[in-house]
């Protein structure tokens, strides 16, 4: 198990390398210059070759690639040229917020989705089939900024039940936490919902088949109990390592929804950053953000490995 | 007896109440402000907010004239070249450290010589700046220069506690200390700022909130949808297409103010690759371009009929506007005539236009227009950032920018048409415009400047480097229930006399 | 002997390719899926010839107009004719979708047969590249690649399609190490095929209906991308309609004028189902272990 973790953490190291590279050559091929962009609406000459050379701009793109991923290396993501605050901060500000976006986006997604897929799986061929298959695929299909604005106009403007925007972290204040964060939450998790539920649904149809089950079954088990002791812990499994995966993929798709509900976490922050030609930012949090997708991936194959012997002397 | 107890009670507890209540002010950003360091900031929304952290040395009124703040006269020399100030006595930085005159040379020095500092292009006059008392300070200038004191009166002129730069340098922005109505309480990034009330401000008594939160929410309707849920207490610049339905709305109010800058479209005249167009070679095209818009139509279509139209640099609600060159109304025979005096039977012309859905509906309307004409406009949509270094490096046939203004008309006017001027993207030079230009900004005397600016703008208009189209009005909408907010052409909010309930 | 191996090798099964256009016919959903697929296929083929309005042609006297008459669906900020432009805007959203999809298969399945038929250095060449394109944030990607390119409808579609390449390499080389170590195959490179032969003959077929499946699915996600791109002002740029920029407008005038807003969310919601539908309907029809 050591030797295979082992072995997964050495190649991630080639593919992080990839990821940094790609995105410093994408920041640099970018048309516009940050100094430019920096400077202010002046754009007083002295002050764009101060800019210029405080953060290495003229220098050959090699070095400047040098620059950063030595700093990388030594914990120093550089700094965003917009606040002059170090990447690294910004990072340790937001990703919190996301993370605790992401959450509770999962949090509702496995409330609403995997009961969804197990009574589908059950009821399969019926109208609740049918009508749940439907809701999953229109969870999938709606644009989720779409989605947000008209909860917005909806919810906090003709119902005034919840705050239309704004945020505040958990552990400063829970009740305004989760009034800020649930309809964004709620429009994150409804995408994940619904492929959590399809997933459920066909994991546990393929296991509703199988012989295990079918033994139970003539073993005289009542339904309840085949259904939830043996079916749904053996369709655990794929449900589990998509899980692990879908919380890497969050990350991502918190982007316009935080722009939406004005949610200050990383996927705002890394659009701003783009569009800002922020360098050192973009680099930062993308590099991290492939960390963590690829620490995601990890866990996810560990949990297959751990759950799969398991599953087999249960049986 | 208990009965009269019990009224003194009551009375008392009143009294206490009264003005114990805490009033909080939430206030909505159309962006989250960049650096809270007056030497280094660089957007307009971060004004907002040292509107109520830091004073200047002086203000203006909505009339645009300027008036004492942190200064409370001043005196030139007969040559212009010596500026003498009397600053207000018993101010106190946040932070404790006395106001005085060498906290102003500290400030200025700093604003001069720090790299990082946005402010020199704005302080290039100034040639030294001296303590001549404990409260008066003045200023030598290497050439006169009547755009000085409209500088003071922004972010150049704001005063930041000596003690607090010198001990955190550039990191200053992250813990702010002036003088103003308001200290620094917290900032979260993209989230929030909150400052209190400084309770040692020489105007305390002007001040009736306890505690600001600016509030950065970029989406227009979600800062409305904030207002009306009651999560604010007012915002800045609502769309102009909301204002009906604010007027409509008995729990809200709106105020405006036309603002100091304008929007028009530059043509490249000799600036790289884009130059060389017809309508860049010809000012006769250009003239034809500027008859086949009606900008009246623009302003109602575009912005509900809540901007203002406009034709040169300064907005028609300007004291320097030259009144003897109104807003011109469409005519597009004589659009195509002129093209036909230029020598044209159709023209060709790429207009770059910023990436967001206003600016593209407004180059869409002005392309169906000029396409009636005789034009054959094509829209060409950048990103911002593309944009700029675009404009700079002359990689475009005609590009729609504005400038968010400034106070002193040379502000509006002089880098952008001045031969080699620091904004002139378009490269456009004229020699007559530069001496008039150049002189304007030396002269001290209203009447002469009106004049010298009257007889440039009769130039630009003729030539057309720039076509202006229209000047943004800015719009606040705000809870019923707040009185006292005037709104100023700056766009800035000064909480001085407001109250809420 | 040379014969003998011949005959034993599997064709494309005409049994198995009949069952599956029938399960496919049985069932409702897909069938649901691919009628709203076909339909607004043939809306944006038929686009040119329908007797409608100029999508471009402005009005200011009908500038955000509700549905009348006159106007079926409403009109614009600047007084367009809504209708016309729902159907002119469903060339670029389809667009949108197909040919992003297209460039993710044309350039994500040869790397993918490359890599999982090779092996060696180039597979973990290619798979590091392909880890390291999967671990960036599939719209940050986009946005980076738009950006770049500059703000256009191709832009976007390129961006959109280089995005979701990896997940069809991946997909491919999964297929084709699956497949790699069959007797069959085993077979035809001791016959002496040449790799080619053997890629397109026996590797290939077994390749295509995951990729199909794949492929229809990842055009719902592509069109819901293209939206995101024009939400972010990145997609296509006007005046030519798209339904992501409809709603990029749209959203300004909400209260106003939220027919605007209503007709390009239903439309993306309708294609984006009909896609998904039809994706699901063929991987249930195309999977050989589905019985009944």
């Amino acid at each position: 198990m050591l030797r295979y973790i082992g072995k997964r953490l050495l190649i991630a190291i080639p593919t992080l390398l990839i990821v940094s590279i790609f995105v410093f050559m994408l920041q640099k091929i970018l048309p516009g210059d940050p100094a430019l962009v920096m400077a202010g609406e002046e754009r007083d000459p002295q002050v764009i070759a101060f800019i210029r050379a405080k953060y290495h701009l003229n220098d050959p793109l090699i070095m400047q690639y040098f620059y950063w991923i030595g700093g990388a290396l030594r914990g120093d993501l550089g700094i965003s040229l917009r606040t002059n605050q170090p990447v690294l901060v910004l990072i340790g500000q937001k990703l919190p917020v996301t993370i605790q976006l992401a959450i509770m986006s999962m949090i509702f997604a496995f409330a609403i989705g995997i009961p969804a897929g197990i009574i589908s799986a059950i009821k399969k061929g019926t109208i609740i089939d049918y009508v749940a298959n439907i809701v999953a695929l229109s969870g999938l299909s709606i644009p989720n900024f779409w989605l947000g604005i008209m909860l917005i106009l909806l919810v906090s403007v003709q119902l005034g039940w919840l705050p239309a925007s704004g945020f505040e972290m958990f552990t400063v204040d829970p009740v305004r936490s989760i009034q800020t964060m649930i309809m964004p939450a709620f429009v994150l998790g409804t995408g994940l919902a619904a492929a959590l539920m399809r997933h459920t649904r066909s994991a546990m149809l393929g296991v509703l088949k199988s012989d295990y089950v079918r033994t139970a079954r003539a073993k005289g088990l009542s339904e309840n109990v085949v259904i939830l002791k043996h079916a749904f812990r053996n369709a655990l499994l794929p449900i589990v390592t998509l899980s692990a995966l879908l919380f890497g993929q969050l990350l991502a798709g918190a982007v316009l929804t935080e722009q939406i509900f004005t949610i200050p976490g990383f996927g705002k922050l890394i659009v701003d950053a783009v569009f800002n030609r922020d360098y050192a930012v973009v680099q930062g949090v993308v590099l991290c953000t492939a960390f963590g997708f690829i620490v995601m991936n990890l866990i996810a194959d560990i949990l297959y490995v751990l759950l799969n012997p398991r599953m087999r002397e249960g049986a | 007896m208990k009965f009269k107890h019990l009224l003194l009670a009551l009375a008392t507890s009143v009294a206490l109440v009264g003005p114990g209540l805490a009033a909080e002010f939430k206030i909505g950003l159309n962006e989250d402000p960049d650096l809270l360091d007056p030497d280094q900031a660089r957007s307009f929304v971060g004004r907002i907010v040292f509107a109520s952290l830091c004073d200047k040395l002086v203000d203006i009124t909505p009339g645009l004239e300027i008036i004492p703040q942190l200064a409370t006269a001043w005196n030139w020399s007969d040559d212009g070249m010596e500026l003498t100030m009397d600053l207000r006595q018993g101010v106190t930085f946040q932070d404790g450290t006395p106001f005085d005159a060498a906290a102003v040379v500290a400030n200025i020095d700093r604003s001069q010589t720090l790299p990082e500092s946005r402010r020199k292009s704005e302080l290039t006059s100034v040639e030294k700046i001296e303590a001549t008392g404990d409260h008066q300070v003045k200023f030598t200038l290497k050439a006169p220069d009547a755009t000085l004191l409209a500088q003071l009166a922004d972010r150049a002129g704001m005063m930041m506690s000596p003690t607090a730069f010198n001990a955190s340098g550039l990191d200053f922005a992250n813990n702010p200390v002036c003088s103003g109505p308001f200290s620094f309480g917290e900032r979260v990034q993209q989230d929030r700022i909150v400052l209190n009330k400084y309770d040692g401000y020489w105007n305390a008594d002007a001040i009736h909130v306890d505690k600001v939160t600016f509030l950065p929410i970029p989406d227009t309707t979600v800062r409305l949808a904030n207002l009306r849920a009651g999560d604010l207490d007012m915002l800045e610049r609502l769309a102009a297409t909301d204002v009906k339905s604010v007027k409509a709305d008995p729990n809200l109010s709106e105020a405006e103010a036309v603002s100091l800058g304008y929007q028009g479209i530059t043509v490249n005249i000799a600036n790289g690759a884009g130059a060389g167009s017809p309508i860049g070679n010809s000012k006769l095209v250009r003239q034809a371009f500027s008859w086949a818009l009606d900008r009246e139509a623009i302003n109602q279509v575009v912005f509900d009929g809540a901007f203002a139209a406009g034709n040169q640099p300064f907005p028609p609600t300007s004291p320097w506007y030259t009144k003897d060159l109104p807003v011109p109304p469409r005519d597009v025979a004589k659009a195509k005539a002129l093209l036909k005096e230029a020598g044209y039977d159709k023209v060709d012309v790429e207009l770059t236009v910023a990436n967001n859905p206003v600016n593209q509906q407004l180059g869409q309307v002005i392309q169906a227009m000029a396409n009636e004409a005789g034009f054959n406009v094509s829209l060409k949509s950048t990103e911002f950032a593309t944009l700029l270094s675009a404009q700079s490096a002359g990689d475009y046939q005609t590009d729609q920018i504005g400038w968010s203004g400034r106070i002193d008309p040379d502000g509006n006017i002089y880098s952008f048409v001045v031969t080699g001027g620091g904004l002139n993207d378009n490269d456009y030079s004229n020699p007559e415009v530069d001496k008039l230009l150049n002189e304007a900004r030396t002269n001290n005397d209203i009447a002469t400047r009106k004049s010298l600016y009257d007889q440039a703008n009769h130039i630009l208009d003729d030539e057309l480097p720039i076509i202006y189209l229209y000047h943004q009005t800015w719009i606040w909408a705000l809870s019923k229930d707040i009185k006292g907010f005037v709104p100023y052409p700056d766009g800035m909010i000064r909480l001085e006399g407001v109250t809420k309930g | 002997m040379t014969t003998i191996a011949i005959e034993t090798l599997p064709e494309q099964d005409v049994h198995s390719e009949n069952r599956a256009w029938a399960k496919l016919k049985a069932s409702h959903s897909a069938m649901a899926g691919a009628v709203l697929v076909v339909f607004f296929i043939a809306i944006a083929l038929l686009a040119p010839v329908l007797p409608i309005a100029d999508p471009t042609a402005t009005d200011w006297g009908a500038v955000r107009k509700a549905p009348s008459a006159l106007h079926w669906f409403g009109t614009d900020e600047i007084g367009r004719d809504l209708f016309s432009r729902m159907i002119w805007g469903a060339q670029a959203s389809l667009l949108a979708g197909v040919v992003s999809v297209a460039i993710s298969v044309a350039i994500g399945v040869p790397f993918g047969l490359i890599s999982g038929y090779f092996g060696g250095w180039t597979d973990q060449i290619i798979s590091r590249i392909t880890d390291a394109l999967l671990a960036t944030p599939f719209l940050i990607l986009a946005i980076a690649l738009a950006a770049f390119l500059g703000p256009s409808l191709t832009n976007a579609m390129i961006a959109i399609g280089l995005s979701s390449m990896p997940v069809f390499i991946r997909l491919t080389r999964g297929q084709v190490l699956a497949v790699r170590t069959e007797d069959y195959v085993e077979g035809a490179h001791a016959i002496g095929l040449s790799h080619t032969r053997i890629i397109a003959r026996y590797i290939l077929p077994n390749v295509f209906s995951p990729i199909l499946v794949q492929a229809t699915l990842t055009v719902a996600t592509a069109i819901i991308a293209e939206a995101s791109l024009s939400f972010l002002g990145l997609g296509q740029q006007p005046p030519a309609p798209s339904w992501g920029s409809m709603l990029n407008v749209a959203k300004n005038f909400l209260e106003q004028a939220p027919w605007m807003a209503m007709w390009p969310g239903a439309a993306i919601f309708l294609v984006v189902i009909g896609f998904n539908l039809l994706g699901d309907g063929l991987r249930d029809a195309l999977d050989p272990r589905e019985t009944d």
